[in-house]
């Protein structure tokens, strides 16, 4: 009975009144709250019918720079003009279904590999998804195989090249940063020196640091002879850059595996690798699903960083797009809105499903 | 006798192969492997590197740091010129990008305060503005944002002809903005000091406030002394310098502006960019700082009877700091490495000095391993700088 009378009373009355007595808490409650309040409706009101008025009512989709220069609103023709510029970059326009269907495939298999942590039927699926799905995505883009023609991978460009670069840094980021997060906790100094020096070396340094590193210096380390492409040089500083990354959040993984669960290894006589893959690494690995999808998230914002070495990712298919007819550069707020809407579609609801994951994964610790 | 270790009965001496079953053996050997990969990998990068450099006529050594760098750079805060050698040009890529830095670090931690206290607000509306402020700006990449701000600048204000002037000797161009500024003066240097020296009184006369209530537990009206010495000391400079007034105020002359302190549209952009990115990731660590206080704080200190504004003081942000002071750690090291996206927008920061260095000279290595180093060497001190407060904020237990 006693337990009854703690609950707050039900909602009642009518709509109106609940509506009411909901603002007077949420709203209105106090002079600087109202005070909040109206300042914050005052603020929306100033700035939402303005963007309306230009993004919407005023603005013109006709794909002409005649159309644009007449509407007083925004210009979404530039993008409609440009759109399979901006899309896939410089790839040659009779070809550009293929880095479409890669797209879709990559987005397909990262979106698959998401799910496996929720539908765990899916689980198994993973590795061969990769390993089968990868030199598909390769053929399509390359080609040269099937009487698809050979597209040199200068020509990539767009949303294709974005979603390769990050997802193919994160994966075979994977491996190397497992390995580093090991060895960082491992008992023999040596190899923990190492992996130490090597995470906070990459760690302290910013992404267009590695990366130039990788287009000016790289060319360098090879033997005469021997070189590799731009692309291929950015996407090796990548996946340098995000291994030390993984690595620590690999490390936050292992920690939170309880000692008795190393011991419990040892005393059943296993192998360090073998109490790793069977007891340790399955634990910890499920801990840091969430962490690693918000690594990939910034790797995903972080790849845009190419344009500044000479790559034409999503980002610099905009700018070549702004730049392809000077009546257009003045568009760029309609460009680079159209990409950040793109951008935060994509990291928003990875984002949003890496928090749900979080919630799912702990549901199981409370009990 | 036979040792522990081996079985009654057991007649073989220790052989080969039990040695490589010893942990530690095996240890040692791991580790001799590892090391000789990673020279020899190393050895054969250098060796390739010296070779193809030899091939390609470039000398190494650090030699190229006393020529004339013979480039301009539009932002300066020390004296350069294009006669100047590449040495003094890198100081003040490394300045620029300090400067950036810690402007944009001490704006993100004001805004992002606001932010990530909004989201907690029991105002529905502020919350869901802050909500959408913070998701807006943090799912777009930090380089689209400079990308936008970059090409917003100079198309939004007019041209110096016809400069906005919000405030008096404010002006708003397309070239930037000119804020006034007091001509050189010896006056403003002696009020430096002052500004110093004041500092060093309020330290030893907080440490007296301090043992005075612990000793008799009178407070001190600390804020307001601290205020009153700091304010004394530097207005008695002020005056004991002649108490100049001259002002250098922008005004156009020909076809731009001359005087004043030019914000350049590139260093608008840099920290505009910089600080709204950054600034949304300050407002979730402050949102979790505060939400990993435990309400019985707030209870405890109201059923002792200390005040609201002094409990949030003295109770709940001590708490909250403790949580949220590395992960705000880490912002800070990453605005300060995302800084160097300056090179897009042509910023004249460290790595895009650099970069022209590198250009210019072609001694690639040896200019990424002076930008790496120093990037290195800022992560170290503001890592170091961090661990120290948060140890000293950190929970002494019993």
């Amino acid at each position: 009975m006693s337990e009854n009378a703690k609950l707050p009373p039900l909602p009642t009355g009518t709509f109106s009144e609940r509506a009411v007595a909901w603002s007077k808490k949420n709203l209105f409650d106090g002079w600087f709250n109202t005070l909040l309040t109206l300042g914050s409706i005052a603020f929306l009101v100033w700035l939402i019918p303005p963007i309306v008025e230009w993004a919407i009512i005023n603005a013109t989709l006709a794909p002409s720079i005649e159309a644009c220069a007449e509407a007083t609103g925004a210009c979404w023709g530039f993008v409609n003009a440009n759109l399979r510029l901006i899309l896939f970059g410089t790839y040659p326009f009779e070809e550009q279904w293929r880095p479409l269907l890669a797209m879709i495939l990559l987005m397909g298999i990262i979106c698959g590999s998401l799910g496996a942590v929720k539908y765990p039927s899916l689980r198994k699926a993973i590795i061969p998804m990769w390993v089968i799905g990868v030199p598909i995505i390769a053929i399509l883009m390359w080609g040269g195989v099937f009487g698809l023609t050979y597209v040199q991978n200068s020509y990539w460009g767009g949303l294709p090249l974005t979603l390769i670069l990050s997802s193919i840094g994160v994966i075979f980021a994977f491996p190397f940063g497992l390995l580093l997060a090991l060895g960082r906790q491992s008992h023999m100094p040596a190899i923990k020196t190492v992996s130490v020096v090597y995470i906070e070396v990459i760690r302290g340094v910013p992404l267009i640091t590695v990366l130039f590193m990788a287009s000016v210096m790289f060319p360098l380390f090879l033997p005469d002879g021997v070189t590799i492409d731009k692309l291929l040089r950015a996407q090796i500083g990548i996946i340098l850059f995000t291994a030390a990354y993984l690595a620590e959040v690999f490390r936050g993984g292992l920690q939170a595996v309880p000692r008795g669960q190393f011991e419990a290894g040892d005393s059943l006589a296993l192998s360090y690798w073998q109490s790793m893959r069977l007891i340790i690494l399955p634990q910890a690995l499920r801990l840091v699903i969430p962490p690693t999808v918000n690594s990939f998230i910034s790797m995903f914002k972080d790849t845009t960083l190419v344009v500044i070495i000479g790559l034409f990712d999503f980002l610099g298919t905009v700018k070549l797009a702004l730049r392809s007819d000077p009546a257009w550069t003045k568009y760029y707020v309609e460009g680079y809105a159209f990409a950040a809407a793109i951008f935060f579609l994509i990291c928003f609801s990875m984002a949003k499903y890496s928090a749900y994951l979080e919630k799912e994964l702990r549901k199981g610790e409370q009990r | 006798m036979s040792k522990p270790q081996n079985a009654p009965g057991d007649v073989r001496s220790k052989g080969l192969v039990d040695y490589l079953n010893d942990e530690n053996v095996r240890a040692v050997l791991y580790q001799v492997v590892a090391i000789g990969l990673i020279v020899l990998a190393g050895w054969y990068l250098v060796s390739n590197t010296l070779y193809n450099l030899e091939q390609q006529n470039i000398s190494t050594g650090y030699g190229f740091l006393d020529l004339e760098a013979s480039f301009e750079i539009s932002e300066t805060m020390i004296d350069y010129s294009a006669q100047s050698d590449y040495a003094t040009a890198l100081m003040v890529g490394l300045l620029n990008t300090v400067k950036v830095s810690l402007l944009g670090i001490i704006l993100c931690t004001i805004i992002g305060t606001i932010f990530g206290v909004a989201r907690l607000s029991s105002n529905w509306i502020v919350r869901k503005l802050a909500t959408v402020y913070v998701e807006t700006f943090r799912n777009i990449p930090v380089l689209l944002q400079l990308f936008f701000w970059y090409a917003l600048i100079p198309s939004a204000f007019p041209h110096p002809r016809d400069a906005l002037e919000p405030l008096p000797g404010v002006l708003l161009t397309s070239r930037g903005m000119y804020l006034p500024v007091p001509e050189p003066d010896n006056a403003y240097t002696l009020m430096t000091i002052a500004a110093v020296i004041s500092c060093v009184v309020i330290y030893f006369v907080k440490k007296w406030a301090k043992k005075r209530q612990d000793a008799t537990g009178q407070p001190f009206p600390m804020l307001l002394a601290g205020i009153g010495i700091f304010v004394g000391l530097v207005l008695a400079a002020y005056l004991a310098g002649g108490a100049p007034t001259d002002m250098s105020m922008p005004a156009l002359k020909g076809f731009n502006i001359q005087g004043g302190y030019n914000i350049s549209p590139e260093f608008m952009a840099v920290l505009i960019g910089l600080t709204v990115y950054t600034s949304t990731y300050v407002a979730e660590v402050v949102r979790s700082g505060i939400q990993a206080v435990p309400n019985g704080q707030w209870e405890a200190a109201d059923s002792l009877g200390i005040r609201r504004s002094i409990a949030l003081r003295k109770v709940i942000l001590p708490q909250s700091m403790r949580v949220a002071i590395p992960p705000l750690t880490n912002q800070y090291l990453n605005l300060t490495k995302n800084s160097s996206l300056a090179v897009a927008v042509g910023y004249p920061d460290l790595v895009s000095v650099s970069n022209t260095t590198m250009n210019q000279t072609g001694q690639a290595i040896e200019a990424i391993s002076i930008f790496m180093s120093i990037y290195l060497g800022l992560s170290l001190l503001t890592s170091l700088f961090m661990n120290w407060f948060n140890k000293k904020m950190a929970l002494v237990e019993r």
